[in-house]
């Protein structure tokens, strides 16, 4: 019962909250979408923190996104030892570095007295739901190996019965402790997502890559302007 | 031909004295929030000095702008490839350090002090923190009228490249003189800003060519603050969103002169449109650097001229529109009598606030500790005024003498011809023959006069007709808005 509502209900809700709210804020206030940055307030430490972080995050999430798009594949590569061990440790060593971020961040918010004013009551759960996010992963990489092996057994198929909306439970049910740990954390900070400043992520700006240089806006239309009928 | 309408200015630096009314007047009406405490999107600097933010001309640090690299423009602070990667950390962003720390008193102190020997005092209280502030390092105008000192005038970046003998005779001036320069958002025709914007929240209006900046698309990404190279990009640490000057365009929709410029004591701004051609700015940009002066003004059309006025009723430029550029102070101080120099064209953004660079007479000299009043030199050759050609020339013409000598030899040849009119004791014969030397005829020079000295508000502010009413039919209909509650943010500006 307990598995069930965690695997089977938990990840519904979260999910709904997450595109419900997302959009909802989007329209209606535009001007909250920002990565609130405080890089202005604080530079040496913010560099230490902010960098290694979202590179790291950017790696661990990559390979949980792999492992849940080419099982099949994943399976092939770990099927020589080396290559099991090779991925493990890279995948362990972003985590870390990830963790050192994220410890960096914090430690900047406790300790700098003008990025504590800046700091909300949403960021710090943000932070704690981060902190222990990428600290269970961490020790689910290290006393549970081969991770991506069976998170490619376990992981993907359960995932893809909730994206089918039949969960089977049966999946995630053996898994240890801190993997249940991990995984339903997970899906609390996807729930609490939209309404915290984690929405920059979504406005990542992309555009920018294939747009014009300059930016020309017009509040009249230059092509009748001069006979407005 | 694609012509376009862009609101210009110039700044009049022979008649500012310094007094930040402008500055002031912005702070009240656009700058009193929180998180805006330390933004000035006017400000006024003492020349030589260091500026704000502290050596904002010091591109090599805050790498603003833009720079040639083969046959391409290039940003010098960021790039298609950069941008992601930066966004994690802006290594070029400048910090509350390099701005200052805003700070009011806590004056309740004054009134609850313990009776005691000393007289009490308010201590200064952060406007972030809130906390006491044991040390004020730093403020708006930090080094106002200090250009003589070690600190402030040996930082200036403009120093740098001088010869020893130009530098002992800086630091000799800034015992005697100094001028000041106020700044605001220069609305370039190339932004860098713009163009660094991942978000796309800064554009061009595409009428009068202000540069603003939308908070609902801003994401604080943060790139336009190195990349604009005069630093009038403001990061409000409160909203985490960018903010910048928007000349007050809500005042010039309603015919009115942006509050710098209508509070300004001296009446050194001038305000008006001038019609160019988009199609040739890309050619322009690329120029070298020494004719980047003449290069902006080829981009600046004549509003009387035919061919242009057919041009521009082809690209759909309102009659209005042209008229006003017609009658533009602007056109006339940069164009028609090249005595307005664009600050820093080297940047290649192309500003359009232009400056009549100071003249800057010796008025005296020292000789030892003896200092000798010189009066017959008002008129001097203007090679002998105070700061040396090569330092104006650095910040008004990007290192062009020619360009900086004509307009100041220009500016002389109208006060010495006026002096001539009014007061008589020069000579007519020297009085034409400084005109002649400055390629000015008398007409020019009692025209130059009158806008200089006498213009009323309406001749300095030619405001261009902004046909709001006419834009706004043709986007939405007026019935739609009919019983909508209010407009603008629909919940508090805050931070979530």
């Amino acid at each position: 019962m307990n598995d069930f509502f965690l695997f089977a209900v938990l990840p519904y809700v979260s999910l709904v909250l997450f595109f419900i709210v997302t959009i909802r804020r989007y329209i209606s206030t535009a001007f909250s979408y920002s990565s609130l940055s405080s890089q202005f307030l604080e530079n040496r430490q913010h560099f230490w923190g902010s960098v290694p972080f979202h590179y790291g995050i950017l790696v661990v999430l990559g390979g949980h996104l792999g492992a849940f798009l080419i099982p099949r594949s994943l399976l092939w590569w770990n099927s020589v030892p080396v290559r099991l061990v090779a991925l493990e440790v890279t995948g362990m060593g972003f985590a870390v570095i990830t963790l050192v971020g994220l410890v960096m961040i914090i430690i900047r918010r406790f300790a700098n007295n003008k990025v504590r004013v800046v700091t909300t009551i949403s960021d710090w759960i943000i932070y704690a739901l981060l902190l222990v996010q990428v600290a269970s992963g961490l020790m689910v990489a290290v006393y549970h190996g081969w991770g991506s092996s069976w998170f490619a057994t376990n992981m993907t198929p359960w995932l893809r019965s909730l994206l089918f909306f039949s969960p089977d439970v049966s999946f995630v049910a053996p898994l240890p402790f801190l993997a249940k740990l991990h995984i339903v954390n997970a899906f609390l900070l996807i729930g609490f997502f939209p309404f915290t400043r984690l929405v920059h992520v979504l406005v990542v700006p992309n555009h920018y890559l294939w747009r014009r240089t300059q930016l020309v806006r017009w509040n009249w239309d230059r092509k009748t302007i001069r006979s407005p009928d | 031909m694609d012509v376009r309408s862009q609101i210009g200015m110039v700044f009049h630096l022979d008649k500012c004295i310094g007094c930040h009314t402008c500055s002031v007047a912005c702070k009240n009406i656009w700058t009193d929030r929180e998180g805006t405490e330390y933004m000035w999107w006017n400000n006024v600097e003492t020349k030589p000095g260091t500026g704000f933010p502290t050596r904002w001309e010091d591109q090599d640090s805050y790498k603003g702008g833009w720079v040639v690299d083969g046959d391409e423009l290039k940003l010098r602070s960021t790039s298609k490839a950069k941008i992601i990667p930066n966004i994690f950390h802006n290594p070029a962003q400048p910090s509350l350090d390099d701005y200052y720390e805003p700070w009011t008193y806590k004056f309740q102190t004054l009134f609850d002090a313990p009776e005691g020997d000393d007289q009490p005092t308010a201590i200064p209280i952060s406007k972030i923190t809130g906390e006491p502030m044991e040390k004020i390092e730093a403020g708006p105008n930090w080094d106002d009228d200090l250009g003589g000192s070690n600190i402030y005038a040996k930082n200036d970046p403009n120093m740098e490249g001088l010869t020893a003998e130009q530098k002992k005779q800086m630091l000799e001036i800034e015992r005697i003189s100094m001028f000041y320069i106020p700044r605001i958002c220069n609305h370039c025709l190339n932004p860098s800003c713009v163009a660094a914007c991942p978000s796309g929240a800064l554009y061009k209006r595409g009428e009068d060519g202000i540069v603003l900046l939308s908070q609902e698309k801003c994401r604080a990404w943060r790139s336009c603050i190195p990349a604009c190279p005069y630093k009038k990009t403001y990061y409000n640490w409160s909203t985490g969103k960018s903010e910048k000057c928007i000349l007050c365009y809500p005042r010039l929709e309603a015919g009115e002169a942006p509050a710098c410029f209508h509070s300004c004591v001296g009446r050194i701004r001038y305000l008006g449109n001038v019609l160019y051609d988009m199609d040739k700015l890309r050619e322009i940009a690329m120029r070298p650097e020494d004719e980047l002066v003449d290069a902006q003004r080829e981009l600046i059309l004549d509003p009387n001229d035919p061919e242009v006025i057919a041009a521009a009723e082809r690209s759909g430029i309102p009659d209005g529109v042209i008229e006003s550029a017609q009658n533009s102070p602007v056109y006339k101080f940069v164009k028609l009598w090249k005595l307005a120099l664009p600050m820093h064209v080297e940047y290649r953004t192309f500003p359009m606030l232009f400056y009549v660079p100071p003249l800057l007479p010796v008025m005296s000299t020292t000789q030892g500790d003896v200092v000798r009043n010189d009066v017959d030199s008002l008129f001097a050759d203007i090679d002998k005024g105070r700061a040396p050609l090569e330092y104006m020339a650095k910040l008004f013409s990007a290192g062009n003498l020619g360009k900086l000598r004509y307009a100041l030899r220009k500016e002389m040849a109208v006060k010495i011809w006026r002096r001539y009119v009014t007061v008589g004791d020069i000579s007519q014969a020297d009085a034409e023959r400084a005109l002649l030397e400055a390629d000015c005829t008398a007409e020019d020079a009692d025209d130059i006069f009158r806008l200089t000295a006498l213009a009323t508000t309406d001749e300095r502010y030619v405001i261009p007709p902004f046909q709001r009413e006419m834009a706004m039919e043709m986007i939405i209909d007026p019935q739609e808005l009919k019983a909508e509650a209010g407009f603008g943010f629909r919940a508090a500006p805050k931070r979530s």
